[in-house]
């Protein structure tokens, strides 16, 4: 709802409707927005069915890779005698997004909810909900809401009357942005190092404690709880677009922009109406120059690119980039590209985990050329090393880090190569270096 | 954070922060916190899943997570120091020596660097008296780092004091901000 804005009215607020107001994260406030009275639906349905009302939502991860909940769900086999987890990632930490920070801090009880429905669909008795260290507020409202759910009986061994077991615990993470990744999170929540695992075997067959487990993001386990209220056509009807993106989504806006914050649209909103409107435009006297939709792992679009999208899974790869964790980082004229592109791969340098070569040292490069050319040391040939190394960086490795830093590099001399060049260039055009040369 | 809107969050007690590191060292677990400890094992299904909450704890108790802590949370859980100094210095928020009594983390990537981060660090180090990026101060009262993306990039520029997260940090903020604290 465009928090801290005001909520702008070509918004459609479902799981932010209740942003801002410190009553509705307590329990008493949230029951008296209608929660838990999905879970109290959920406990009453049989878990294949509540699978299917998802899948038939068409209601798609909302992480960053968009796999389709309900088949995510199906994967869990019931009666295998073996205990389920269900892990909540909510450890956020893809630059420009902040959209799970502010679902846990003001509705923690609609995560709470979100986890108990799942873990009871999956076959899960326990839902672990990791969170990252760094957010403390987030922290504190979801052991808040957890110890009030099971003050409550909501959660426990006989989970709102249902005979149903189901445990809710928080783990605070420790400072690793690839903890985000799902087989580094159940890693840490195993008391590991966060150095993602080989697929296969894939979560669903073994995950956290060699069990059989599901992942999914905060936003996605909090949209289960309406879908179950309001059903699934109610869900799937919200697309403007393309049938396979439906529902809402949050989008969380950042950079040079008049009013950043978290905005939720019905899939396949217009961008540049989202841009301009919705946001505000461009601070005064700026324009737009470039714009990350979905956190600094996706393609970089150009304002041309960014102004012909439709705000959807499809709709973002159709405009050069995607979706991702809807993390949108609006950059203006006033920024080098050169300098924004160099921090994202510092980003990524740092956060290695360093498992594999390509990674390990091809992030490390990356940002060194980068931050020479940014210094105007640069030379002719590194953009094409750029290149290489971006290509040597993608599809080689356990996971995607390091095709994550690959692409806004490739993507970035791609489509902003000029300014790239004229910091090299500008160096030849020194004097002393040019009498080197 | 917007106060008026935030309910029920008093800050945290950095009395712990001020134990030096040169007293001879004391088991952690024993007592309320031992207690803390069985009851994180009952939420996990091996010993080892509480080693990332069982550093936490030492953290919170003494201010940073040395050997000699690492040794005693290892014996608990039946893990070798050495297995759990790989996980200590795997995740950047344990701290491995002490730090001042003040911990400031300024976030510094992409989305808060366009919108002027880098000055906001410039203003932390200038006015703590820490001189680098990284160093205590000589009263011992702050440290200040540059950290990865703190997940509030709507808010730029975040920081975060020990436990405490303030939003839209600005250069001329800083000041004040110092100077409330106790």
């Amino acid at each position: 709802m465009g928090y801290p804005h005001h909520p702008h009215p070509r918004e459609t607020t479902v799981l932010s409707k209740h942003f801002g107001e410190a009553d509705a994260r307590t329990l008493g406030g949230w029951k008296k927005r209608g929660g838990y009275k999905a879970l109290e639906k959920a406990l009453g349905m049989q878990p294949a069915d509540i699978v299917n009302v998802v899948k038939e939502s068409g209601l798609r991860g909302r992480g960053g890779a968009g796999f389709p909940t309900g088949l995510k769900w199906s994967f869990m086999k019931p009666g295998d005698g073996k205990p389920h987890y269900l892990c909540c990632n909510a450890d956020e930490s893809e630059p420009g997004t902040f959209k799970d920070r502010e679902l846990m801090r003001w509705t923690p009880h609609a995560l709470v909810e979100g986890c108990a429905i799942g873990a009871y669909a999956i076959g899960a008795e326990t839902a672990y909900v990791s969170i990252r260290g760094e957010f403390s507020e987030s922290l504190h409202s979801m052991e808040q809401a957890v110890k009030e759910a099971y003050a409550a009986g909501i959660l426990g061994k006989n989970a709102m009357g249902s005979g149903k077991r189901i445990d809710v615990h928080v783990h605070k993470g420790a400072g690793a942005y690839i903890c985000g990744e799902e087989t580094a999170l159940m890693e840490s929540l195993e008391g590991r190092r966060g150095n993602p695992r080989i697929k296969p075997p894939f979560p669903a067959v073994s995950g956290v404690f060699g069990m059989p487990t599901t992942i999914n993001n905060v936003e996605t386990l909090v949209a289960a709880a309406p879908i179950l209220l309001n059903g699934a056509d109610w869900y799937k009807k919200m697309s403007l677009s393309n049938p396979k993106s439906t529902g809402t989504k949050l989008f969380s806006v950042c950079g040079n922009v008049q009013r950043p914050g978290t905005y939720e649209v019905v899939m396949g909103f217009p961008f540049k109406e989202f841009l301009y409107d919705l946001c505000g435009g461009p601070l005064h006297g700026r324009k737009f120059k470039a714009v990350i939709p979905g956190g600094a792992s996706v393609p970089i679009q150009t304002m041309e690119e960014a102004e012909a999208t439709l705000m959807d899974y499809e709709g973002f790869v159709a405009g050069g980039s995607m979706l991702g964790s809807g993390g949108v980082i609006v950059i203006d004229d006033a920024q080098s590209m050169v300098t924004v592109i160099a921090r994202i791969a510092r980003f990524f340098a740092h956060e290695s985990c360093g498992q594999c070569t390509q990674c390990r040292e091809g992030t490390a490069w990356t940002t060194k050329i980068l931050e020479r050319i940014r210094d105007g040391e640069g030379t002719v040939e590194d953009l094409d090393t750029l290149l290489d190394i971006g290509e040597q960086m993608t599809g080689k490795t356990i996971c995607v880090l390091s095709d994550s830093c690959a692409v806004p590099v490739v993507s970035g001399i791609k489509k902003f190569r000029g300014e790239f060049e004229a910091l090299i260039q500008g160096r030849r055009f020194h004097p002393v270096t040019a009498a080197v040369a | 954070m917007t106060p008026d809107l935030v309910g029920g969050l008093e800050s945290p007690d950095y009395a712990s922060h001020d134990r030096a590191a040169h007293e001879p060292y004391t088991p952690v677990f024993t007592g309320d916190v031992k207690r803390e400890l069985d009851e994180l094992l009952t939420r996990y299904p091996t010993k080892m899943a509480t080693l990332l909450p069982a550093l936490w704890l030492v953290q919170r108790e003494r201010g940073w997570v040395s050997e000699e802590g690492i040794a005693e949370v290892a014996g608990l859980l039946d893990l070798t120091p050495a297995y759990v100094k790989g996980v200590v210095t795997f995740y950047t928020m344990y701290h491995q020596h002490p730090v001042g009594k003040y911990f400031i983390q300024v976030c510094t990537t992409s989305p808060c660097g366009i919108c002027g981060a880098e000055d906001v660090v410039k203003a932390f180090v200038r006015h703590t008296n820490t001189g680098e990026l990284g160093l205590t101060s000589p009263d011992g009262r702050f440290t200040v780092i540059e950290v990865e993306c703190l997940g509030a990039c709507g808010f730029a520029t975040p920081v975060m004091i020990n436990e405490e997260f303030i939003e839209s940090m600005t250069p001329d903020k800083v000041p004040e901000l110092l100077a409330r604290l106790p």
